[in-house]
C-alpha cells in the first residue's frame, strides 16, 4: 500500500531520448483499438508541426497472435511505405532517432484494446459518493461496468454474486466525507473481499484496488483488503459534500493500468519496452484534446467518439470537464444494443425508404455478427446513419445524467422546482450556451460525405442558437492526447492545422412554430456577397461558407424563437465557415419528427437535399420507389 | 490496410480440433497424458467457493458494532450447522436472550468489529469439467486442465445460443434451402442434433424444445423469432450460458439464408454420426464461433487431418469468397482480381475492393471488408 504520485500524466521523463521535446523533429504514435491499430506519423515542416502519414492494420490482441506489437509493426509498416522512413528494426520502433536520420524521436500510444479498461465502482451512497467515484473512473478514460453503493437497491448476497462475476480490471472505493461515516466504507469494503473478485487478465495476481474515501476510515479499509488486493490509498474524492476532487483518483488508475492491468495484457510488456511514455487509455487521449480545445477558445465544448464498441460522450462546460461512456453503443459490435435501447421505432424513424422493420432488425443483426462490413450501397449506409443518430442521443442523454451538479449539497429550490417536482439536480448544459460540437470515431471520420458528420451531430445532439461544428479529420484525437502529454506545442499545432476538420457554423432556434410559417429571417454578409432569406419552420437551409472565412450575420427569429437573445429577439454576430457551410436548421428544437410515416420520409429526403448530404440520384429513386409502391 | 485480413468460417471435412479444458479456478486433473477419453469422462474437478452471508449481529443482538466478538459463540474459521446459534446476548440477568442463527451450513470468514457484520460461506460446491470432444489428452497443466486431440469434421456458425452438447446429427431438411418448420420436427428428432436449410421458424423452435432436440443447425433464423424463443432481445453478441433447451447454430446470419451447399453436404455426409456441438458466440475480445465437431477415428482421418496454423494469410485470385453484406449477401465466388488502389463504392467511400466472379456467372466489385474466405 502506497500514496498514489500525483500527476502520473505529465510524469513522463525518458530515459532513453535525450533531446528536448522542442528539438524533436519526427514522432510517431499509435492506438491500438479493439479492432484496428492506427499509426500517425507527424513532423516538423518549417517551424511547425504538421501530420505527415498514417497506417492502419487489425489489432493483435486476440488468438491466434496474442501479441499487439504485430498489429503496431504492420501499421507502422504502412507508414514506413509510404514515407519511406525507415522507422522499424527487429527489437521494434527505431528509437531515439539515429544519427543517420533512421527512426523517431518520439513514440507513445493509447490503448483500448480487448475492451480498455473496465472497471467497477462502488461508493456509499448511489448518487453523492458512489456518482463521484463513476465520475473520476470515466474521467481516467474507463468503462464503468457496474456501481456499488449501500442504497442500489440489491441486497448483499445479490452484490456479492454481481462483483463475483464481473471480473473487472480495477476496483475504486470511494464512500464518506472526511470524519463522516466509516460504518459504511467498512461495510462496502467487507462486501468486496467477501465476494473475492477475480482480475479479468491474467491469472495470480492481485486485483488492483483504489481506495478513495473518508481518510479515516483507512485503517478499516486496510484491514480487510491490504493481503489480497493491490490496495492503493488517495485522497478523499468528497472530502466534504461540497467538493468533488477526482484528480488524485483518476491519477491512481492511470498508474495502476500501466502497472497491472497492461501489463497483463498479450504482447504490452514489449510494447511498454518500446517507449518511456506510459500508454494511455484511447478515452483519456480523445479526452484531453477536447478539452484543449475547450480552453484553447476559451468557450463550451461538447465532443463525441462515436466508435464499433462504445460511444465516448465529452464536455467541457463552464470549467467543468465531464466524460461518460456508454459501453455498449457503438457502431459495429454494439450496433444492436442501440437497437435494443433505442428501439426499432426510434431508428425507423430516421431512415427516409420504405422497409419492413423486421428486414431493418435482420440487417443490423447481421452487421453484429459480421462488425467488420461496411456498407456497399446507399440504403445500407442510411440505416447505418439512422442508428447512429440514436447512439449519439442515447449517448448524450446518459451523458446528461452525470454532467450535474454535486448531489446532497444543500441549496434553495426556486418555486418552480418545487411546484413541478423537478429532480433535486438536472444537468448544467444548456445547448444553447454550447459554443463548439465536435466528434470522432470511425464513422464520423470516414462518413464518405462531410455533410453527413454535420446532420448526424445535430441530429443526435440538438444544438440550439450558434454552434460550430467541427469533426476529427482522420481519427487522430488520441494520438494527439498522448503526444500532448510529452510536447503540448506540437499536438496544438497538429489539432488546429490537420486534425480539426471545420464543418461551419449550425444555426438552430429553439422553439417550435405550431402552425408553421416563416421561422427566421437571416443576412449573410461575406466577401463582398450578400445573401438575405427567409426559412420556414421544419426546413434546413446551406449557405457555403468556406472554411478560414467569416461572414457578418444578422438574425431575425419569428416571435416564439429564440436565437440566444431570448424568443422573437434578433441577432447580430459574426460566424466562421466551414466544409460544409451556414447551417440555419429550422427544424424546431425540440426537434419534431412527423408521426405519418409517409410525411417524415418526405421530410427527411428534403432536409437530407438540403443538407447535399447524398448524391443527387438516390432522391429520385427512393421517391419514384415510394410512388411505385404506393406509400 | 497493409493486408486483407478477413477469416472466414471454417467448413473442414478433416483437420485436427484440439480443445483445452480449463477449470474455471485451480483444482485437480483427472487423466493422463496420452489417454485416450469419451466425450463425456470427467477429466478434471475443482471446488468453487460456495455462497456468502452476510449477517450484521451487532444489529441483531441490539449491540455496538465494536461489542460484536464479545457476543459471538464461534469464531473465525469454525465450521457451523444450518439454524446453529452463532451468537447469543443474554440481558437482565438471563431474563432476555436475543441468538443469531446460521442461515446455513458453512465457515465464519469474517467478524468484523466496525460494521458489526459476520461473514457466512456456505461449504464449497464441487464443479466437474468433462472432455466435450472424444480424443486423446495430449497436454495436461497441473490443477489447471487439459488439452484433447481428435481428427475430426469441423463446421464453424456464425452466431449460435445455448452451450455444449453431444447428439447423433440427423438431416431433416432435403435441400439446403428448404425451411426447418414445425412439421418436420418429430419424435425422432428427439436427443439429435438437427440439421435444416435455409431458415428455422419460431414454431419450429419451440416444438424442438418439446420435443426433446439437443440442437439445431441451420442457415439463418429471423430476429423477431429468436428473441420470442429467448425471451429476451441480445444487444451484445456474447452468447452461450442461455438456458433455453437446446443449442441453435446457424450458420449464415438472420433472416431467410440459404445454407452453403457445401456446409450441406457435409453435415449430410455424416448423418447419424455422433457430434458435439457448442452455441457459445462471441464477436469481441477473444472471438469465439458456434461449432458442430464430429470426431473422426484415425483410420477415417487417413492421414488427410492437418493442424490449424494461424489465421489465413489472405486473398489471392482464386481464392473461394462469400459475399456477407448486401446486395449480394450470401453469393459464392472466387476471388477475380484485387486492385491495389481504392475505389469508390456507390456510398461514394473510397474502399479497398475485391472483384468477384459469382457462381453465375457476374463479376460484381465488393468491398474486401465484404467478403469471407471459404477455408477448404
Amino acid at each position: 500500500m502506497r500514496l498514489a504520485k500525483s500527476r502520473c500524466e505529465e510524469r513522463i521523463v525518458s530515459q532513453r531520448q535525450t533531446k528536448k521535446p522542442e528539438e524533436f523533429e519526427i514522432m510517431l504514435m499509435t492506438d491500438v483499438g479493439s479492432t484496428t491499430t492506427k499509426a500517425r506519423l507527424f513532423r516538423k515542416k518549417g517551424n511547425e508541426y504538421r501530420f505527415v502519414s498514417s497506417g492502419e492494420a487489425p489489432t493483435t490482441v486476440e488468438a491466434p497472435f496474442e501479441d499487439v506489437t504485430r498489429g503496431v509493426r504492420n501499421a507502422v509498416r504502412e507508414v514506413e511505405e509510404l514515407t519511406g522512413l525507415h522507422l522499424l528494426e527487429e527489437a521494434g520502433i527505431v528509437w531515439p532517432r539515429k544519427a543517420n536520420g533512421e527512426g523517431v524521436d518520439l513514440y507513445a500510444t493509447t490503448s483500448s484494446a480487448g475492451g480498455g479498461l473496465q472497471m467497477m465502482v462502488a461508493g456509499v451512497v448511489m448518487t453523492m459518493t458512489a456518482e463521484s467515484a463513476e465520475r473520476a473512473a470515466l474521467g481516467a478514460g474507463a468503462i464503468v461496468m457496474d456501481i456499488i453503493a449501500i442504497d442500489d437497491g440489491r441486497m448483499p448476497h445479490q452484490k456479492i454474486e454481481r462483483i463475483r462475476t464481473l471480473r473487472p480490471d480495477m476496483i475504486l472505493i470511494a464512500g464518506g466525507t472526511d470524519g463522516g461515516t466509516i460504518t459504511h466504507v467498512a461495510e462496502i469494503t467487507e462486501l468486496i473481499a467477501a465476494a473475492e473478485p477475480k482480475a479479468r487478465l491474467g491469472i495470480g495476481y492481485d486485483l488492483p484496488i483504489v481506495y478513495a474515501g473518508n481518510k479515516d476510515a483507512r485503517t478499516a479499509v486496510s484491514k480487510t483488503l491490504a493481503s489480497d488486493f493491490a490496495l492503493r490509498i488517495v485522497d478523499n474524492i468528497r472530502p466534504v459534500l461540497e467538493l468533488e476532487n477526482t484528480e488524485p483518483a483518476r491519477d491512481a488508475i492511470h498508474e495502476l493500468f500501466m502497472e497491472h492491468v497492461m501489463s497483463h495484457a498479450p504482447g504490452y510488456d514489449k510494447l511498454m519496452k518500446w517507449t518511456d511514455v506510459a500508454i494511455m487509455p484511447t478515452p483519456a487521449g480523445e479526452g484531453r484534446m477536447f478539452r484543449t480545445l475547450a480552453e484553447l477558445r476559451k468557450v463550451n465544448v461538447i465532443g463525441v467518439g462515436l466508435g464499433g464498441a462504445t460511444t465516448n460522450v465529452y464536455s467541457m462546460y463552464d470549467g467543468k470537464f465531464v466524460r461518460t461512456v456508454s459501453a455498449n453503443l457503438g457502431m459495429s459490435y454494439s450496433i444492436c444494443n442501440v437497437l435494443k435501447e433505442a428501439t426499432i421505432g426510434n431508428i425507423m424513424r430516421w431512415v427516409p425508404f420504405d422497409i419492413e422493420p423486421a428486414l431493418v432488425r435482420n440487417r443490423l443483426r447481421n452487421k453484429m455478427i459480421r462488425p467488420t462490413t461496411i456498407p456497399q450501397t446507399i440504403e445500407e449506409l442510411l440505416v447505418e446513419h439512422a442508428v447512429a443518430r440514436e447512439a449519439l442521443r442515447l449517448g448524450f442523454s446518459h451523458h446528461k445524467q452525470l454532467a450535474r451538479g454535486l448531489m446532497g449539497v444543500q441549496r434553495v429550490k426556486t418555486m418552480g422546482e418545487i411546484f413541478e417536482q423537478k429532480a433535486e439536480v438536472e444537468t448544467y448544459i444548456d445547448m444553447m450556451h454550447v459554443d463548439f460540437l465536435a466528434g470522432t470515431g470511425g464513422l464520423l471520420s470516414h462518413a464518405p460525405r462531410r455533410a453527413q458528420s454535420a446532420l448526424l451531430l445535430m441530429d443526435g445532439f440538438q444544438p440550439e442558437g450558434l454552434t460550430k461544428l467541427a469533426q476529427d479529420s482522420v481519427f487522430m484525437m488520441p494520438h494527439l492526447g498522448v503526444l500532448s502529454t510529452v510536447h503540448p506545442k506540437a499536438a496544438l499545432e497538429v489539432f488546429e492545422k490537420d486534425c480539426l476538420v471545420r464543418l461551419g457554423t449550425c444555426i438552430a432556434p429553439r422553439g417550435v412554430l405550431g402552425k408553421g410559417g416563416n421561422a427566421l429571417s437571416f443576412k449573410v454578409e461575406a466577401d463582398n456577397r450578400i445573401v438575405e432569406e427567409n426559412v420556414s419552420f421544419g426546413s434546413i437551409r446551406v449557405v457555403p461558407l468556406e472554411s478560414e472565412m467569416t461572414a457578418k450575420l444578422v438574425l431575425s427569429p419569428a416571435k416564439d424563437l429564440d436565437v440566444g437573445r431570448g424568443p422573437g429577439h434578433g441577432l447580430e454576430t459574426t460566424v466562421e465557415g466551414g466544409v460544409v457551410g451556414l447551417i440555419f436548421d429550422c427544424r424546431g428544437r425540440p426537434l419534431s419528427i412527423p408521426e405519418d410515416s409517409a410525411v417524415r420520409r418526405q421530410k427527411l429526403l428534403e432536409w437530407f437535399q438540403a443538407m447535399n448530404l447524398y448524391p443527387e440520384p438516390v432522391y429520385e429513386r427512393i421517391r419514384s420507389a415510394q410512388v411505385s409502391g404506393g406509400s | 490496410m497493409a493486408h486483407a485480413y478477413t477469416p472466414g468460417l471454417k467448413v473442414k471435412r478433416f483437420t485436427v480440433v484440439s480443445k483445452t479444458r480449463r477449470l474455471p479456478i485451480l483444482g485437480e486433473v483427472l487423466v493422463k497424458e496420452g489417454e485416450t477419453v469419451t466425450h463425456d469422462r470427467v477429466v478434471a474437478k475443482t471446488q468453487v467457493p460456495g455462497e456468502i452471508h452476510l449477517i450484521n449481529v451487532a444489529n441483531a443482538l441490539g449491540v455496538d458494532p465494536e461489542e460484536t466478538s464479545m457476543f459471538m459463540l464461534k469464531r473465525l474459521k469454525e465450521p457451523v450447522a444450518k439454524d446453529e446459534v452463532i451468537a447469543k446476548r443474554s440481558s437482565f440477568f438471563g431474563l432476555f436472550k436475543s441468538f443469531v442463527r446460521a442461515p446455513a451450513d458453512g465457515t465464519i470468514e469474517l467478524i468484523s468489529d466496525v460494521t458489526g457484520q459476520i461473514a457466512l460461506r456456505e461449504p464449497y460446491v464441487p464443479v466437474e469439467m468433462t472432455a466435450y470432444i472424444p480424443g486423446k489428452v495430449v497436454g495436461v497443466m497441473p490443477r489447471e486442465g487439459v488439452t484433447i486431440r481428435t481428427p475430426a469434421a469441423l463446421v464453424q456458425g456464425i452466431f449460435g445460443v445455448g452451450g455444449e452438447a453431444h447428439a447423433g446429427l440427423k438431416m431433416v431438411a432435403k435441400s439446403p434451402d428448404e425451411v426447418l418448420g414445425p412439421e418436420m420436427i418429430d419424435s425422432s428428432c428427439s436427443g439429435k442434433v438437427i440439421v435444416g436449410g435455409s431458415l428455422v421458424t419460431g414454431e419450429a423452435l419451440a416444438k424442438a424444445v418439446k420435443t426433446g432436440v439437443k440442437g439445431i443447425v441451420v442457415g439463418g433464423v429471423e430476429d423477431e423469432d429468436l428473441i420470442k424463443f429467448l425471451g429476451y432481445e441480445v444487444g451484445v453478441a456474447i452468447t452461450g450460458q442461455e438456458d433455453i433447451g437446446l443449442t441453435l447454430i446457424v450458420t449464415e446470419g438472420f433472416g431467410k439464408m440459404k445454407m452453403p451447399q457445401r456446409t450441406f453436404d457435409l453435415l449430410k455426409s455424416f448423418d447419424g454420426r455422433e457430434a458435439s456441438i457448442n452455441g457459445a458466440t462471441q464477436i469481441r475480445a477473444g472471438v469465439i464461433r458456434p461449432e458442430i465437431i464430429v470426431a473422426l477415428a484415425e483410420a477415417e482421418a487417413r492421414g488427410q487431418a492437418e493442424e490449424e496454423e494461424e489465421a489465413s494469410g489472405g486473398m489471392a485470385p482464386g481464392t473461394p469468397v462469400r459475399v456477407i453484406r448486401d446486395p449480394y449477401f450470401g453469393a459464392i465466388g472466387q476471388v477475380a482480381g484485387l486492385p491495389v488502389e481504392l475505389q469508390k463504392v456507390e456510398t461514394e467511400s473510397d474502399v479497398r475492393v475485391v472483384q468477384v466472379e459469382l457462381e453465375d456467372g457476374r463479376r460484381v466489385v465488393v468491398p474486401r471488408a465484404n467478403v469471407e474466405i471459404i477455408e477448404e
